[in-house]
């Protein structure tokens, strides 16, 4: 059964949180959740539990549960080993708490006697009617109320992509990313052994939670795939929902005397049911990091019809090339839209998509294409190649033991100007045209403090490493636009 | 699971082609018309009325593997090449096919290909599949499967998944595949699935674009035991 809306706010929204079992030493679980979720600015009262009732980080801990006050806790984060866990979910119950993210090991992970303590465990939680994220997890982050309860790191920026994960290091994963590119989260749990509460159970919630956009969930080992689906169709008709699934299936066809048998790969079939619900299937974590980023802050395509905009002749090639193998279309360039853009360069430009200035651009000239190509009518994306190249060569002149006499310390500022300009003309355009404008290039992993990069992260939206992966991402909204569209009538 | 065999025929009958056939006809899957015959002039008579050339396949409750078997001939032009025909596969029939008689149908002539079926996953439950199909069908892999129920958009959708796009459209002389008729189809066997419960498998294959419209040859529907 899954939680109600007002276990999932304890678990998410809590008034206040207790670490059972906070610890002393800095090297344990108990020191470690007490730490972030102090360290992370919780808004929210936050209280220990310690048999010592030692002092740790500041809190004066209590031995029990029961020590603590009535109704101000909604949360247990539980370190204790499995055998103390029992008594503590009733002690919970005593206190108010209606959820507990356990993390202690030795459950459905550690053989038959696991499994027997675990489903004891689950039986008891649904009797007391308190949520029981894990057991054998790592924690559970919700940025709205800065609450990093976990026993790893990082925190990440805010945002809105909400993530579920059956592998706590993917969670870790997906925030380290959200770090790096500052597309930011609402909510991330480590679903552990999913005991009672699944990955399916926390992106059904988020489909309803108003601070998430776009779900991200990694699933392994699926066993009932019919229930899976049923609950993620729901929940993808309302938000997108990028999944990455690790493993095979337990699966084979009933009776396999047909072609059809044995062409049934449980993958394939995977593929399917999530083309069917209308949920973003990604092959790797990262694209599918970079696809709920893009989710989460572009808008969807109208239409197939991409426009790539380079400063440079191969970049739009190999982007074309990448292009080429999705659902996407490298439209021809319109007649009107050559016209206009041909009063903006020299005759040296490509004069067809992708749009390749030659090197032929001036100060204003980056800006006004992105907003002229993304103005025309007939154009549904745009993606945009080259930022950064001016200050990655003010970079160098700064290094440089010329800096900065020789006129350098006024050309490397108006370089960098320039990057930081274009970048937010991309974010300006794509707001303006409800248009998504993505930006790709490799300084946003080689050369992050860029200005070029920098300006994209300061306007909200993700840097793509490479025009390859920008497709990606692209073609994964166009997907979910047609999906939608197809079942609009 | 299921045992270490590789091949798993465990307790599942297969109807015959005809009663497959029919099931799957009865819910809107296209067909060519064919005939039982039961003797060889029979099978000599009903290809006169097909129209020649006719393929000739054995016919029984217990008959999988056919080709292998060589239970099936194919391009036959003439009466009494029908005859013989008809003679040579009631006689290779064994006690175990439980043969009925031979099935005569038109040759249909096409060159696309495509299979699909319905199978019961462990984990999905009942799915629908559609796949180029052909010689090369198993090498290629491009299927595509939906989980029961499929509607007309998942089915349209399937069409739209399937890697070798090229053969849907007009290809070799032929015109563009009848999309329409092949969501029919896949929506025809998701009815199936949900209305007959006791069929485990079917497997349609194959399916001939004959000038675009597609057209069930064989079939295998397997029930529960």
């Amino acid at each position: 059964m899954s939680p109600t809306p007002a276990q999932f706010q304890a678990l998410f929204n809590p008034r206040g949180v207790v670490v059972v079992g906070a610890s002393s030493h800095p090297g344990k679980f108990g020191f470690v959740a007490l730490h972030n979720i102090l360290a992370s600015g919780f808004a929210g009262h936050v209280f220990g539990t310690n048999l010592e009732g030692e002092e740790v980080l500041g809190i004066r801990t209590v031995p029990s549960i029961d020590d603590l006050p009535r109704g101000e806790i909604d949360l247990a984060f539980v370190c204790t080993p499995a055998g103390a866990n029992i008594s503590i979910l009733r002690a919970c119950h005593r206190a108010g708490i209606t959820a507990a993210f356990l993390t202690s090991a030795g459950y459905g992970e550690a053989g038959e006697a696991g499994v027997t303590a675990q489903n004891e465990l689950v039986a008891l939680a649904a009797d007391l009617g308190i949520l029981l994220a894990g057991p054998n997890g790592q924690g559970v982050v919700s940025t709205p109320v800065g609450l990093c309860a976990q026993i790893v790191a990082p925190y990440p920026p805010k945002g809105s992509i909400g993530v579920a994960s059956q592998s706590g290091n993917f969670v870790s994963s997906f925030m380290n990313y959200a770090v790096h590119s500052g597309v930011g989260m609402s909510r991330a749990v480590s679903a552990g052994n999913a005991a009672a509460v699944t990955v399916a159970d926390y992106l059904s919630f988020y489909a309803t939670d108003e601070a998430t956009s776009v779900g991200l969930a990694y699933v392994e080992g699926i066993a009932d795939g019919r229930g899976f689906f049923d609950s993620l169709r729901t929940a993808a008709a309302t938000k997108p929902l990028v999944v990455v699934k690790g493993g095979a299936t337990e699966s084979g066809a009933k009776a396999a005397a047909s072609h059809t048998g044995s062409l049934a790969a449980n993958d394939k079939i995977f593929d399917g049911a999530c083309r069917q619900a209308g949920v973003t299937r990604a092959a790797t974590v990262e694209e599918a990091y970079e696809a709920a980023a893009t989710f989460a802050t572009q808008p969807l395509p109208k239409g197939p019809n991409t426009i790539i905009l380079t400063t440079a002749g191969g970049w739009g090639v190999v982007t074309s090339d990448a292009l080429s193998q999705t659902g996407l279309n490298l439209m021809p360039l319109p007649k009107d839209l050559e016209a206009q853009i041909d009063s903006k360069l020299p005759p040296r430009w490509s004069r067809s998509n992708p749009v390749d200035c030659a090197g032929g651009e001036v100060r204003d000239t980056i800006p006004e294409l992105l907003h002229l190509i993304a103005s025309h009518p007939d154009v549904d994306s745009v993606i945009y190649l080259g930022l950064g190249i001016q200050a990655n060569q003010a970079l160098l002149m700064k290094q440089g033991s010329y800096y900065p006499d020789h006129g350098l310390e006024r050309i490397v500022a108006y370089h960098e100007r320039q990057d930081a300009r274009f970048a937010q003309a991309a974010a300006q355009a794509s707001a303006a045209t409800g248009k998504p404008i993505l930006v790709a290039t490799e300084l946003s992993v080689t050369s992050p403090d860029n200005a070029g990069p920098a300006a994209v992260r300061q306007s909200g939206k993700l840097c793509y490493a490479s025009g390859n992966r920008a497709v990606t991402a692209l073609s994964h909204l166009y997907s979910r636009a047609v999906w939608l569209a197809h079942r609009a009538g | 699971m299921m045992g270490s065999s590789p091949v798993r025929f465990v307790n599942v009958p297969t109807l015959s082609e005809r009663d497959s056939k029919e099931l799957l006809a009865a819910y809107g899957v296209p067909f060519a018309p064919e005939h039982l015959a039961t003797t060889p002039q029979g099978a000599a008579q009903a290809a006169n009325e097909v129209g020649f050339p006719v393929a000739i396949k054995l016919c029984g409750d217990n008959i999988a593997h056919k080709t292998e078997r060589g239970l099936v001939k194919l391009n036959i032009g003439d009466a009494s090449s029908a005859h013989a025909a008809a003679e040579v596969l009631l006689a290779a029939a064994v006690p175990d096919d439980l043969a009925t008689g031979v099935l005569v149908a038109p040759m249909l002539r096409g060159s696309r290909e495509l299979i699909a079926g319905l199978i019961d996953d462990e984990v999905f439950g009942r799915c629908v599949m559609i796949g180029i199909g052909g010689v090369l069908a198993e090498a290629l892999g491009d299927v595509v499967f939906r989980m029961v129920p499929v509607t007309e958009i998942d089915a349209g959708e399937m069409l739209d998944d399937l890697k070798t796009q090229k053969l849907l459209g007009e290809f070799r002389g032929e015109p563009q595949i009848d999309r329409t008729a092949v969501v029919k189809a896949l929506v025809a066997l998701s009815a199936v699935a949900l209305e007959r419960p006791d069929v485990v498998s079917v497997d349609i294959n194959p399916m001939i674009i004959v000038n675009g419209s597609p057209i069930a040859v064989d079939a295998l529907v397997e029930v529960a035991a």
